[in-house]
């Protein structure tokens, strides 16, 4: 086998040196009952090429991306990343290390971890992150976990405006949890409704943008809710020009940060977002980076607090993960740097204009109008003239992509369909876009 | 430049395309009262400084690229390049997971090959791949006893049991998932006490989490008797599959009475650890657990695959979309490479690797598991004298060059190193491990200092992990006077 550096000779002489006489002879200690069960997969061995023919074979049966436009959204976008982002993670002195248990040995991972958490409480206006979940769903459910740990009631309320894989996978948690969810209905003009927010929470969460893509009011909503916690969850890049969450008393920020320099890649490895405020730091999840010295008193960076985590503290530790997403983490560390400040301004602002531009349009044709009146960013709700799911069949043989508008159905918006733009859509696609729904039936 | 925070100057020229449409004006299109009153205070590096700056990170960094790295239980194996390659290929990467299904029939039919593979490799009869990393799927199979004692009537059973060698994860999965943990001992040879067993089973009990081989590399030589028992009292067995690499291809956990098992892709199946993740951690389960899988399960039939969402006792959804597609495909590319005799190459070497060094290294250091290993095996750096520890081992081992193993872990050995070369290292280099060892124990006797001071010949120095804790410095102090 190729990955393996031994020879014969030096098989052999290893077992002269443990004085066993076969390799066999080294699994005595496996049940002779389990290894005679053992069936094989029933694959031959492959060279690189036949490997590389093997996986490419699976390929044509994807659409062709490249001859598509997509207007899906959702929480994936399809942003531009620049060649410097899979330049850097590519580097193998970050790809091939692990967790940075040797602080002397990792300061790269550390360093740029450490300017991960940086840069998200610069985007979220929270004191303190971690260095990265799973993914914005798993970031959520733990925020709610969390929040729980803080304020114990057994009860959450969750704004139904929020993505429905977000929701899926916290009820998943919540029900093994014995947490309840309870629901906060929308209004009209897409946002939660202000007047609906129970009592006996341990906290609200909150999209913003929604899953309708609209930017939430959320000025007075933390002294409506007492003692529960405000738990937001975000689309980074739009945090390039609307209200940092903190600003708005957020406790804890969760997100995807996909839109970061990630490719789709069919909805992961991804980059869950976790920051908060610093009064609930023993109560975080996750690997936290901090700033010390060395013993010449050199500034030098190491995974701290670890008191709060399962290898410590195991069972009663404030989340059992362990694995993360690092090289996500350091994906968009880089994608931010080469944006700057100023520049991920105007990436949000191209966003929105974008998604301005084509909403004004679709709207402007006769029987489509937007759902909600409220503020967006770079997705909107369109209400159309026809049955979504035949114009979304007659958009995807004219090479364009739509949301499944079923996941608007199950939030109560029937009638509709979803459209996400980024800077990556020209003029030309959103006009060819609109001309293509002028004529659908 | 320390941190790009650091960074000084500002970056000129053009990073975004043009606005192409008619503007109609932020202040227009968002009220002032949700726009942002602050700007993020993000640098905006020239991209020649910004390719520097990680550079010289990466410089700072060791891999398994670099040499050896023995981190027990983490299976530092060399991460194929070729997989990388693959899974850039435009049409996966490319993949939006809200696409409508007949566009993504490529990726769906990967995982679910994906899936046949690793259910054969596991012994079991079916899977999810949601889980995003090992921890993931641990919590993953507590939800799912969970689930099946609840549909059972069988509410009592809230009891998990857990060897004093497992994981720090498993008690913290079992007991977010609202199950109480009891610990059972490890007999002197290193193994489960069956008596100490038989004692805490009773119908309060939900399962038991266990590590095979345990985290001492040792195998359970009474594992069938051990998951009887757990079957006869009513109870379920998940297995940690961290510890796969020892009988990849040879044995099978659904042939030990498994009901669940989690593989690690990052760790067995050789998908690059990251830097601390992105991992994937499928569960592959038993019979009685199949209907509590997570939706949505992909489904073959004439038409294609599917996504299906009909399983009405399922316990839902683990992850976003449908797992680490990334990881796994890598992990899928491994296994058409190695095939099954490379798969039992890979458990044949990694155990011979280490019981050559267990061998070796036994010599200079206290073993307190003295038999053969699986694919690791734990020394205790205790007694080499002069106040030497553990930590100093590790850390005079960086200056050599080495990752150090696993240290204080686990729990039950004092001053562990926990030793894991993985089957891709050589003997030459092996040789080379094994009397820098010998060296460093030398040292302590006659130079204790070395060790004490250690490292000296890395980026940086020991680091006062004290003040790391006391004085939480968590993000750049942009408005601490001197930086």
């Amino acid at each position: 086998m190729r990955y393996i550096a031994n020879t014969e000779a030096d098989r052999q002489a290893m077992l002269d040196a443990i004085g066993v006489s076969s390799l066999e002879e080294l699994f005595n200690d496996i049940p002779k009952q389990v290894r005679n069960r053992y069936q094989p997969v029933g694959l031959p061995e492959r060279s690189e090429l036949e490997t590389v023919r093997e996986v490419q074979k699976l390929a044509p049966l994807n659409a062709a991306w490249q001859q598509y436009t997509s207007f899906l959204g959702g929480g994936v976008y399809d942003h531009y990343i620049p060649s410097v982002v899979s330049y850097v993670t590519s580097r193998s002195e970050f790809s091939t290390a692990y967790t940075p248990y040797q602080p002397e040995m990792s300061q790269g991972t550390l360093t740029a971890m450490f300017e991960f958490q940086t840069l998200l409480c610069e985007l979220t206006g929270m004191d303190v992150a971690n260095s990265s979940m799973y993914d914005g769903a798993t970031a959520l459910a733990e925020a709610v976990f969390m929040a729980e740990r803080i304020v114990r009631t057994d009860k959450v309320a969750v704004c139904r405006s929020l993505f429905p894989h977000y929701r899926r996978v916290l009820d998943t948690y919540c029900q093994a949890a014995g947490i309840k969810v309870v629901e906060v209905p929308y209004n009209h003009i897409g946002r939660y409704d202000t007047d609906s927010l129970p009592k006996g929470i341990s906290a609200l969460v909150l999209q913003n943008p929604n899953t309708f893509g609209i930017i939430e009011e959320m000025n007075g909503l933390k002294e409506q809710l007492g003692a529960a916690l405000l738990i937001v969850a975000v689309n980074p890049i739009s945090l390039g020009l609307i209200s940092a969450p903190g600003e708005a008393g957020a406790d804890i920020v969760v997100g995807e940060g996909q839109p970061l320099g990630l490719s789709p890649s069919f909805g992961g490895p991804f980059l869950g977002l976790f920051a908060c405020r610093k009064q609930y730091l023993r109560n975080m999840p996750g690997r936290i980076i901090g700033r010390t010295v060395d013993a010449q008193g050199e500034m030098a960076y190491t995974m701290t607090s670890q008191t709060r985590e399962q290898h410590i503290r195991r069972g009663r530790a404030t989340s059992n993960i362990c694995t993360n997403s690092t090289l996500c983490a350091l994906a968009a560390v880089v994608y931010l740097a080469g944006l700057g400040g100023d520049g991920l301004q105007e990436l949000a602002l191209l966003n929105l204009e974008k998604a301005h531009y084509l909403a004004k349009r679709i709207s402007s044709l006769p029987g489509y109008s937007l759902a909600f009146s409220g503020p967006f960013f770079n997705e909107f709700v369109i209400r159309v003239p026809g049955d979504p799911q035949s114009i979304c069949r007659q958009l995807t043989q004219e090479k364009i992509l739509l949301n499944n508008p079923s996941s608007l159905s199950e939030l109560g918006v029937e009638q509709a369909l979803n459209f996400a733009v980024t800077e990556q859509r020209t003029k030309e696609e959103l006009d060819s876009l609109v001309d293509v729904l002028r004529d659908v039936t | 430049m320390n941190t790009i925070f650091d960074a000084k100057g500002k970056r000129e020229g053009k990073v975004l395309p043009a606005l192409d449409v008619p503007q109609q004006g932020l202040e227009k299109l968002v009220p002032d009262s949700l726009r942002r009153s602050r700007k993020p205070r993000i640098p905006a590096l020239s991209e020649p400084e910004l390719v520097r700056h990680y550079t010289r990170l990466s410089k700072l960094n060791y891999g398994v690229d670099d040499g050896l790295y023995p981190l027990g239980s983490c299976t530092m194996k060399y991460n194929p390049k070729v997989n990388e390659d693959l899974a850039r290929l435009p049409a996966f990467a490319g993949a939006h997971p809200l696409a409508d299904e007949r566009l993504v029939q490529g990726s769906l039919a990967l995982l679910h090959e994906a899936s046949r593979y690793l259910c054969n490799i596991a012994g079991l009869s079916d899977i999810t791949l949601q889980p995003a990393a090992g921890a993931h799927g641990e919590l993953t199979g507590m939800f799912l006893f969970d689930r099946y004692f609840k549909e059972r009537g069988e509410s009592k059973r809230k009891r998990i049991l857990l060897p004093d060698s497992a994981h720090g994860t498993n008690p913290a999965s079992a007991t977010i998932s609202g199950f109480s943990t009891t610990q059972i001992p490890s007999g002197e040879d290193g193994m489960v006490d069956l008596v100490a067993l038989q004692e805490t089973l009773d119908e309060t009990v939900a399962g038991i989490m266990l590590t095979v081989p345990n985290t001492l590399g040792i195998f359970e030589e009474r594992i069938l008797e051990i998951t009887q028992m757990v079957h006869a009292a009513g109870g379920l067995c998940y297995f940690d599959g961290a510890n796969l690499n020892a009988f990849l291809g040879q044995a099978r956990p659904g042939d030990m009475g498994a009901d669940a098992f989690h593989f690690n892709l990052h760790k067995t199946l050789s998908t690059p650890h990251g830097g601390g993740g992105p991992g994937s951690g499928p569960v592959a389960v038993s019979q009685c657990l199949v209907d509590f899988l997570p939706v949505p399960r992909i489904t073959k039939d004439e038409n294609g695959y599917h996504f299906d969402w009909n399983f009405p006792h399922s316990i839902g959804c683990m992850h976003s979309f449908y797992g680490n597609f990334g990881v796994i495909l890598k992990a899928y590319a491994y296994i058409l490479l190695l095939g099954d005799d490379g798969l039992h190459a890979v458990s044949d070497n990694a155990v011979l690797n280490a019981n050559y060094l267990q061998e070796q290294l036994k010599k200079t250091y206290r073993l307190p598991y003295d038999r053969l290993c699986k694919h690791e095996f734990v020394l205790s750096g205790e007694k080499l004298g002069q106040g030497i520890t553990t930590l100093d081992i590790a850390k005079r081992l960086i200056d050599y060059g080495f990752h150090p193993p696993t240290v204080y872990f686990p729990l039950i050995v004092h001053e562990a190193l926990m030793i894991e070369p993985t089957e891709c290292e050589g003997k030459e280099t092996l040789d080379r491990f094994i009397s820098v060892m010998e060296k460093i124990a030398l040292e302590a006797k006659e130079n204790p200092e070395l060790l004490h001071a250690a490292p000296q010949h890395a980026p940086v120095q020991r680091l006062d992990q004290t003040r790391a804790a006391r004085h939480p410095i968590l993000t750049y102090p942009f408005d601490e006077p001197g930086t």
